[in-house]
């Protein structure tokens, strides 16, 4: 039984607990043993994404420490995962615990892909979903090839998603361009970062999307804040709550909701 | 210390890490007909192209051009394909390329052409005015249909360049691929923006 | 708010001309993607040509020397410029050796760095810009948004009211085809005109001494077919070993850049014409200080596509004049702080972080981790203001307090749970002009987690 300690970051934890609780029933049906470590906050992100790096360092550090009792960890974010793995280096100088922890540390996804093997997730989702795919899962993380580089086609989120009874996708005049979230960038560029995340809802509504889902719920916070000032806002889930067997409440987003925890 | 030094020290001054050059035996792309895919980037391009058995065909298909039979001056490069006597321009008559700002059509030689992108190589090396391949308002480039490579790759070691015989004489290449262009304005494609307003190319079967 | 952001924000207030701009190079994007995916060995090619850049830069004064010795060798004159200054400088005493009063100009980016136009303009030389993008611009006295499509910005009325001023065109015409013809007329004679003819270089090569100049329109041809001086600015990173690479970069560049197979033109020059002069200047202006930056030296390997402008989210929708430099766009946003951090101290901001910038890039830059290692860089040259640096210092320390942070989430949740719609959007939150904030649960995730866990 794998043993996983759940990274859950700091936004979701706060304001998307379903998102979180999601995530820990994917990882318990496939028969892992998940632990959330309490002593975890933030992986540091935002500060280092500021340029900040002095400050970010001890929450890397803390991240190392907290996490090293598990085989794996596993984040329901792109963005996260891709902070420990990708840029971790540019804080802390190169030791076997960071390595180790690097290693180790997956997106949810991929660790249902590439780790577990899944090839079935049980369920129906009876809607046409609009599958946001969040930059850094895309381009850091290689989640699933972007639209700019030349290979086989894969996705690793919607490879998961395929295999529910009744789902289809909405298929996008931009595949995978950026929502405009970018962290500090949505408020210190807020008119470009809204008139991105607006674009993409356009996108969405002509390719006739039902639910919006990705993997990242910062990507999703962004869009739905913008998405909750329409007159017939969508349906926003986190991908890890489909896995898990949720359905869309139409009339508003289901992912803050209290009803659905 | 001249300027010259100053950057030259300014670059040795950095102890950079030395990275290998690639290896650029690859595999390039080929094509299973190089011929159709001349023509077919060539017209993608805005050009137009065509096989031809002989030279005699080529000078047979100019008279069927609107613009050619309206030609007031046309230069011929190409042995074999005669103008009448009114309209032609000796280029190497000719002292000051300013003067051959009236030629409407040019015909002139390629080396040979790239299947991956409809470009055909030409030089000045025999031409004394290289002014013309630019300043004509039609060119033509005739040459042998065999002279075809797949891709840039094979393209450059074809150009010569940096060979012993191309240090004795160097000279001016370009690979011309359509008539000139430009999308400046709101990214309308017009065709014939400085130079040739149209390019027409033959293939000449061997 | 200042900088980049103040700038993109007034360009985002005429919601539709963003969006026509959006528009506009996503199609160009779209162009870039339809034929790079033709190329079934795209990537090996981005790779190959990456390293050939890495290994020129990597041994920079030896191909320079190298350069050098060549084009002497074909009677061609070579000049160093360390900066824009000495560049500008040598340019126009050979022009004024040769007492010419006109000069005709294909598009050069390092010329519009040094800001050549307005010196040789003070010393009484015409500067006649011959892209038409470039003559757009140059006609309309302002500086190019793009560094591929100068006017990209541009309307096409717009452009027909600059030329009815000008070129004497119909008022009110805008169709692209008439004032593309107008501006043939108008360009050919100043091509036959030109006393000198100024080019930029796309590639140098090494071992020939020769330089390559690639054109759709064929200005540059036209504009050193017809004069006997022949003026070309280089910058020191442009070289490439020796001919048989051009091939990587022929593929790619103008794929890259508007979608097209090959540039119209590819134009290898050897030097001077018969009876005519050559000159080269070669030009540091801080390329040999970005050298020896272990974050900052694959910028160098830039040959000017302008694909990671197509592809920046923010660039198609703040537009190039937004950036305030000679370069816009990611790579710009890179070059600019690197010659003058204080005064593009904004740019490595104008940025999502979403990499698209550097999955385009021909060469392999890795343009969006260069722009993240900006940031460190300007926090560390104390250029962040406190409004940015002073949020993160608090967050980091309650971040390192787990209590503190569950307290705090607890706290913040219930104030936006019971804080009335016009407090929490009031004007000072940024977020909430056009979004709504999350709604806030009673519980986090790990209250609920503890619950379960009983």
């Amino acid at each position: 039984m794998p043993r996983v300690g759940l990274f859950i970051p700091c936004y979701i934890d706060q304001f998307y607990p379903d998102v979180g609780l999601a995530t820990l029933e994917v990882l318990e049906r496939f028969g892992c043993d998940v632990e959330f470590p309490t002593a975890q906050t933030c992986c540091g992100q935002p500060m280092a994404n500021t340029g900040c790096t002095t400050e970010a360092v001890p929450l890397a550090e803390r991240m190392i420490e907290i996490f090293a009792p598990y085989e794996f960890v596993v984040a329901p974010s792109g963005s996260c995962v891709a902070m420990v793995r990708e840029h971790y280096t540019d804080l802390l100088p190169l030791s076997n615990s960071l390595q180790e922890f690097q290693a180790k540390t997956f997106e949810l996804c991929e660790f249902l892909t590439d780790v577990l093997k899944i090839k079935k997730i049980e369920g129906s989702f009876p809607y046409k979903v609009g599958l946001h795919q969040s930059c850094h899962g895309l381009r850091e993380l290689r989640l699933a090839r972007s639209s700019e580089t030349v290979g086989d086609n894969f996705n690793k989120a919607r490879q998961l998603l395929e295999t529910m009874e009744g789902i289809s996708f909405a298929e996008l005049n931009r595949a995978d361009e950026c929502c405009g979230f970018g962290g500090t960038f949505a408020v210190h560029e807020e008119a470009v970062s809204c008139m991105m995340g607006n674009d993409r809802l356009a996108d969405h509504a002509s390719a006739g999307t039902e639910v919006l889902t990705a993997g990242d719920m910062s990507c999703l916070m962004h869009l739905d804040g913008l998405n909750q000032r329409k007159p017939k806002p969508l349906p926003v889930l986190h991908v890890a709550q489909i896995l898990a067997g949720r359905q869309p409440v139409t009339s508003a987003s289901t992912t803050s909701s209290e009803e659905s925890v | 210390m001249s300027s010259r030094d100053k950057i030259l020290n300014s670059i040795n001054k950095h102890l950079v890490p030395s990275v290998p050059l690639p290896d650029m035996n690859q595999d390039w792309i080929q094509f299973d007909n190089p011929t159709e895919q001349f023509l077919t980037m060539l017209s993608a391009v805005g050009g137009r192209g065509e096989v031809v058995p002989d030279l005699a065909t080529v000078s047979a298909k100019l008279h069927e051009e609107p613009f050619y039979n309206k030609a007031a001056q046309i230069c011929s490069l190409v042995p074999g394909i005669e103008i009448s006597g009114d309209k032609t321009i000796d280029l190497n008559a000719i002292d000051d390329p300013h003067q051959l700002a009236g030629i409407d059509f040019a015909i002139v030689p390629g080396e040979f052409a790239v299947a991956e992108n409809g470009a055909i190589w030409v030089t000045d090396a025999s031409v004394k005015h290289k002014a013309l391949y630019f300043i004509a308002q039609h060119v033509v480039i005739v040459l042998k249909a065999s002279e075809l490579v797949h891709n840039m790759h094979e393209a450059y070691p074809r150009t010569g360049l940096g060979s012993d015989e191309f240090r004795q004489s160097p000279h001016f290449g370009v690979f011309i691929s359509g008539p000139s262009k430009t999308a400046d304005i709101e990214q309308s494609l017009v065709i014939g923006a400085h130079g040739a307003r149209s390019l027409l190319v033959f293939l000449i079967e061997d | 708010m200042g900088g980049h952001a103040q700038l993109a924000n007034q360009f985002v207030a005429n919601g539709e001309r963003a969006k026509w701009h959006d528009q506009a190079l996503w199609f160009v994007r779209q162009k870039r993607d339809n034929i790079s995916h033709a190329i079934p060995e795209w990537e090996t090619l981005r790779e190959t040509a990456s390293q050939v850049k890495l290994h020129t830069v990597t041994h920079l004064a030896q191909y320079l020397e190298e350069f050098e010795k060549n084009a002497q060798a074909m009677g061609v004159h070579v000049h160093w410029a360390s900066n824009a200054a000495e560049h500008n400088e040598i340019v126009l005493r050979i022009l004024q050796q040769h007492e010419v009063k006109r000069v005709v100009k294909s598009k050069s980016m390092l010329t519009e760095e040094c800001h050549l136009n307005p010196h040789l303009e003070a010393a009484g030389i015409e500067v006649v810009d011959t892209d038409l993008g470039e003559r757009i611009v140059q006609l309309r006295k302002e500086p190019p948004s793009h560094i591929v499509l100068p006017a990209i910005h541009i309307k096409k009325e717009e452009v027909g009211d600059v030329f009815h001023e000008h070129l004497g065109t119909d008022a009110g015409a805008s169709d692209p085809g008439y004032l593309t013809e107008a501006a043939r007329q108008h360009l050919r004679e100043n091509f036959l005109a030109a006393d000198a003819g100024i080019t930029g270089v796309n590639f140098g090569i090494a071992s020939t001494g020769g330089f390559v100049v690639c054109t759709n329109e064929g200005n540059a041809d036209l504009g050193t077919a017809l004069p006997n001086l022949h003026i070309a600015c280089m910058g020191i990173e442009k070289l490439i070993p020796a001919p048989e690479y051009l091939s990587l970069f022929t593929r790619l560049l103008a794929r890259s850049a508007t979608g097209q197979p090959i540039t119209t033109y590819t134009s290898h020059f050897h030097g001077p014409k018969p009876g005519g002069e050559m000159h080269i200047v070669l030009v540091d202006n801080g390329r040999s200080d970005i050298l020896g930056s272990d974050e900052f030296r694959r910028s160098l390997s830039c040959i000017r596509c302008g694909a990671c402008m197509n592809t920046c989210p923010v660039y198609r929708r703040s537009g190039g004049h937004s950036y305030q430099a000679t370069v816009p766009g990611p790579i710009g946003s890179i070059l600019g702080p690197a010659h003058n951090a204080a005064a593009h101290s904004t740019l490595p901001y104008a940025c999502s972080l979403c990499g698209s910038c550097t999955d385009v890039c021909p060469v392999k830059i890795d343009l969006h981790h260069q722009l993240l290692t900006w940031r460190k860089e300007i926090r560390v040259r104390g250029l962040l203001p406190f409004t940015k640096t002073f949020p993160m210092k608090v967050m980091a320390q309650v971040f390192q307090r787990p209590g503190l942070y569950a307290f705090g989430g607890k706290v913040a949740r219930i104030a936006l749970r019971l804080m009335p719609r016009w407090m929490i959007y009031n004007p000072l939150n940024g977020w909430g002009r056009q979004r709504d904030l999350p709604t806030a649960p009673r519980e986090s995730f790990r209250d609920l987690y503890k619950k379960r866990k009983k």
